[in-house]
């Protein structure tokens, strides 16, 4: 056991207490002197050319501050290939094509405005099926790429293409092949904060954007950008963070709501807010990416793994967001998960009419493990091994090199599959096809930043006041995770100090030093290694201060006990005990000798040191502040798409026991044991809430999560028809944490945000094998396709 | 706008509030009031984080019409902490439980909570499955936030 004070306890929330008095400030509730409101008209068609725009009858209604159309801006491309332009002129791509905004003093004259405009469109034929996209003669959604060169194709100009071994030779050597078709959905991020932003110039032309992001200084830097595109490029960006209502990868790239937002403040010199509703949070916005997955792989006679093929095809939708580098993610369960030699792996990302995509929690890795993990139990059959005994066979060991070049640090996942093997009472209860089955899946993910651009850097900037409050000003945000508190904690070890004393401010990109942005469970890897950093600056100055004070302090003391009382004898004091830096350690807010912890004299309370420091009185007064910037020495991916991409990786494995009603194809869950490598737990109750929360998001991809999309349009853009689990869908979850401290963590920390909802899908569809003898390989795993599949199988 | 005057009691003091006729509960407390801490996830009464108490009873203040809370009494998130500013145990509980993550549903939330431990203050966990069944929250997986709510339901706070 460590003796660590904070880290690793159940320090409980109350930094956040503001959340449960209602006196949080989400974007919803803020507002700037002179706000107008702002509201975007969208497409009629999925593929269409504008013919004409009439704003006239709008712009004249009461209220009204500006209307804008793409052909009243410059033509400024944006997005992560620049496919796309803030307001789109000419053609319509999609549904959710943004064709004109509008300004006005209230909502409601907004609303009423966009009514006004009247738009004529001519119909184009779209193509809404990514196989039918790339075919020779598919209509063409885009004419042009970003260059404005004609395209002959749907096919993205991004490849991917993996290889390691040699998958033919690994095919011939194999005793057991399996094969199968795979399709994961959309599903929507479902955060209960809808999305929205508030721009604001000032005279200068500097720009304040309040925004939920989660990259405040990737996205400062897009907008940055976009302005000098527009001739503004000595504008000052400024990205503030409210609180966010959750993200789950909705904040990860800037979206053309803000871009309009900022277009609409700067035609009228107001603030401009723009807040979606839920219909739009479900159409207007990227959502998971889709796939569609051809997975072949075997084994020997033993079992070991011999090869894995996996051919992938990505609906983009009409314009490229992160959705497109969700392969990126698939590469890592496709090529690591267990030791598999010879991998290929293509991915396809194809142009259609449809909505397009982006990423949520996990990135494209549930989609690739619910292929793999289907896979695998097909293999295990195939072979006659028990499937938890294949993966045993298969298990990823720690300091191994996989075919993708990740480097295993620490790595329990034999411990994980062993666990919820036994929990879940794997032996009496598999193979019964009586109705109630168990499966298991398992999973690998980032857990040491995620090196997607050159800099996967975190900044942190640390500094204590003269009372001892140390306020941290740190890059990263927080969209419901509990940072705040796990940083408090961090800071106050690393420190000395208490989790109390410890403020944190988030997403200001003027305050903060750079950092990529809290995506890819970084969070807590990344802070606390850069907080420790500065903080063994901060406690090295307390220190120093402490020498040069305590014999002050304490030749005080001495002095006024003597004068009080003339009997007093001096003590003989061994000053060395504090002569240096290193003789003395700070805990609990006590300053004291390493050799006499206890000492009546030295042990001194920091504000005592502090104050002195700040208030000397000669010219020497000096503040205490350190920065720190943690940049993990890993590598990008290079053309080979090979590369060591994180500091390190979590694995876990995740065991659920379902119940199939054969007459009506319902699954009900019975339980679910999770059990997750975490490195060091810095929070427990906060790592369960992590996985709790990612296991129910999981259990509805697996089960009723779906954005249907018909000819392009989003058919339910609300909670009644899209499927979210509520309270009532019991979902009996025991996270296990598995503690396997990481050295390059901090504390020995992993990341947990994302993991726990990577296996769930998965582990649902082998389990509801188990139980009815039937493999559903397209999310989610609905009642009617389960009695459709038993129905086949009567059949046959 | 046609406008129409109410008068209620909320949070305990009686107060007035002249609005337009086709605001809702929520908006005007949101906007005449400025409470925002019931929030606004859906418009249309699916999500509830808009959940206050009306007369003892949750609601999803985005549909109740303001003309109809003429002599009712409501109770927000904001109304239910001690004077002092010493926390609900319903509010400390989600605080110590982690029922909170990115909070936009916890008002709701708490409310709805609240709603069922006045009217029975040792519900099972189905009742209270039941209760918190139109209150929806996309971070905690509800486990943590039931544990909150039993927590509080056995007095253990």
């Amino acid at each position: 056991m460590s003796d660590y004070l904070y880290v690793g306890k159940d320090i409980p929330r109350t930094i956040e207490a503001d959340k449960v008095c209602g006196r949080a400030i989400y974007i919803n509730d803020l507002k700037r002197p002179g706000m107008l409101h702002g509201k975007i008209l969208y497409s009629r068609y999925a593929h269409a050319r504008i013919k004409r725009i009439d704003t006239s009858k709008a712009k004249k209604l009461q209220g009204v501050r500006a209307v804008l159309t793409g052909y009243d801006l410059p033509d400024v491309r944006v997005g992560f290939i620049k496919d796309q332009t803030v307001l789109k002129k000419d053609v319509v791509r999609q549904f959710r094509d943004e064709v004109a905004a509008v300004a006005a003093i209230s909502l409601e004259i907004a609303e009423e405005a966009l009514h006004l405009i009247d738009v004529d469109y001519e119909e184009l034929p779209a193509v809404f099926d990514p196989r039918e996209a790339m075919k020779e003669g598919a209509p063409l959604v885009h004419e042009v790429d970003a260059r404005g060169k004609p395209v002959r194709s749907n096919i993205l100009p991004l490849p991917w293409k993996f290889q390691a071994g040699d998958p033919e030779k690994g095919r011939r050597e194999s005793a057991y092949v399996v094969k199968d078709d795979v399709r994961t959905t959309w599903v929507n991020q479902g955060c209960m904060g809808t999305s929205g932003c508030i721009a604001e110039f000032d005279m200068n032309k500097n720009l304040t954007l309040y925004s939920q992001t989660n990259v405040p200084f990737l996205g400062k830097q897009r907008i940055q950008e976009y302005l000098s595109r527009l001739g503004l490029g000595k504008s000052n960006v400024r990205v503030l963070n409210p609180v966010v209502g959750g993200s789950f990868g909705t904040k990860l790239d800037t979206d053309i709501y803000e871009f309009i937002a900022i277009q609409l403040a700067l035609q009228t010199g107001k603030p401009v807010k723009i807040l979606f509703t839920r219909e739009e949070e479900f159409f207007a916005l990227p959502p998971r990416q889709p796939a569609l997955f051809n997975i072949e792989q075997g084994c020997d006679r033993e079992g070991n793994l011999t090869f894995r093929e996996v051919k992938a095809i990505l609906d983009n939708g009409a314009y490229t967001s992160w959705g497109a580098t969700t392969p990126s993610v698939m590469m890592m369960p496709i090529s690591s998960l267990y030791r598999v030699p010879n991998v290929r792996f293509d991915a396809t990302c194809v142009y259609t009419n449809n909505i397009y995509a982006q990423a949520m929690r996990g990135y494209g890795n549930p989609q690739a493990t619910f292929a793999v993990e289907t896979s695998m139990d097909r293999l295990a059959e195939e072979a006659g091994i028990d499937p938890a005994e294949l993966r045993l066979i298969n298990c990823n060991r720690p300091g191994e090199e996989t075919p993708m070049r990740l480097k295993i640090t620490t790595c329990p996942l034999e411990a994980c599959i062993k666990t919820v093997r036994e929990k879940i009472r794997w032996g009496e209860k598999r193979g019964k096809r009586n109705g109630r089955g168990v499966g298991m899946a398992s999973l690998i993910h980032v857990a040491g930043g995620a090196r997607v651009y050159k800099s996967d850097g975190h900044g942190i900037i640390v500094k204590v006041d003269q009372n001892g409050r140390v306020d941290v000003l740190e890059s990263g945000t927080d969209q419901g995770q509990g940072s705040p508190t796990v940083i408090s904690q961090m800071v106050a070890e690393a420190l000395g100090f208490k989790p109390d004393d410890v403020s944190i401010t988030l997403g200001d990109t003027s305050l903060c030093l750079w950092d990529a942005g809290t995506h890819a469970s970084r969070h807590t890897f990344m802070a606390g290694n850069a907080a420790i950093q500065a903080c063994r600056s901060i406690k090295r100055q307390i220190l120093e201060m402490a020498v040069e004070f305590i014999p002050q302090i304490v030749t005080y003391a001495i002095k006024k006990k003597k004068q009080k009382d003339p009997n007093f004898r001096e003590p003989d004091l061994d000053w060395k005990l504090v002569a240096s830096p290193e003789a003395m350690d700070i805990k609990d807010r006590y300053i004291f000798p390493q050799k006499a912890p206890d000492h009546p004299y030295f042990r001194t309370e920091v504000s005592e040191i502090l104050t002195r420091g700040l208030h000397v009185g000669t010219g020497q007064s000096r503040v205490v502040i350190a920065e720190a910037f943690y940049d993990p020495p890993t590598e990008m991916l290079d053309r080979e798409m090979k590369g060591n991409y994180s500091m390190t990786y979590a694995f876990g494995t995740t065991a659920v026991e379902v119940e199939v009603d054969k007459e009506t194809g319902e699954i009900k869950i019975v339980q679910v044991f999770a059990a997750h490598d975490v490195g060091r737990a810095m929070n427990p109750t906060l790592v369960k809430g992590q996985i709790y929360g990612a296991a129910y998001t999981g259990a509805g991809y697996g089960l009723t999560e779906e954005i249907q999309v018909r000819n392009g349009r989003v058919m339910n853009a609300n909670f009644r028809d899209y499927k979210m689990l509520t309270a009532k869908d019991v979902i009996p979850v025991e996270p296990i944490i598995i503690e396997v401290p990481d050295e390059s963590g901090p504390f020995g920390a992993k990341g947990i945000g994302e993991p726990g909802l990577v296996p769930t899908a998965p582990a649902i569809a082998n389990a509801v094998y188990d139980a009815v003898g039937v493999r559903i390989s397209d999310l989610p795993i609905t009642p009617e396709k389960i009695l459709s599949a038993l129905r086949k199988k009567d059949v046959c | 706008m046609k406008k129409v005057s109410v008068c209620f009691t909320l949070n305990g003091d009686s107060v007035t509030a002249e609005v337009p006729v086709t605001w809702s509960l929520l908006k005007t407390l949101r906007e005449y009031f400025e409470l925002t801490g019931a929030k606004e996830g859906c418009g249309v009464g699916e999500c509830g984080c808009c959940t206050v108490i009306v007369d003892g009873d949750a609601v999803n203040s985005c549909l109740y019409p303001i003309p109809e809370i003429e002599g009712r009494s409501v109770v927000t998130v904001e109304g239910i902490a001690g004077k002092e500013g010493t926390l609900h145990p319903l509010q400390k509980a989600f605080l110590e439980n982690n029922a909170v993550q990115c909070g936009f549903c916890t008002s709701g939330m708490i409310m709805s909570a609240k709603a069922l431990l006045d009217k029975n203050p040792d519900p099972a966990e189905e009742d209270i499955r039941t209760s918190l069944s139109g209150n929806f929250c996309r971070c905690t997986g509800y486990v943590q936030i039931i544990e909150a709510v039993r927590r509080v339901a056995k007095g253990n706070t």
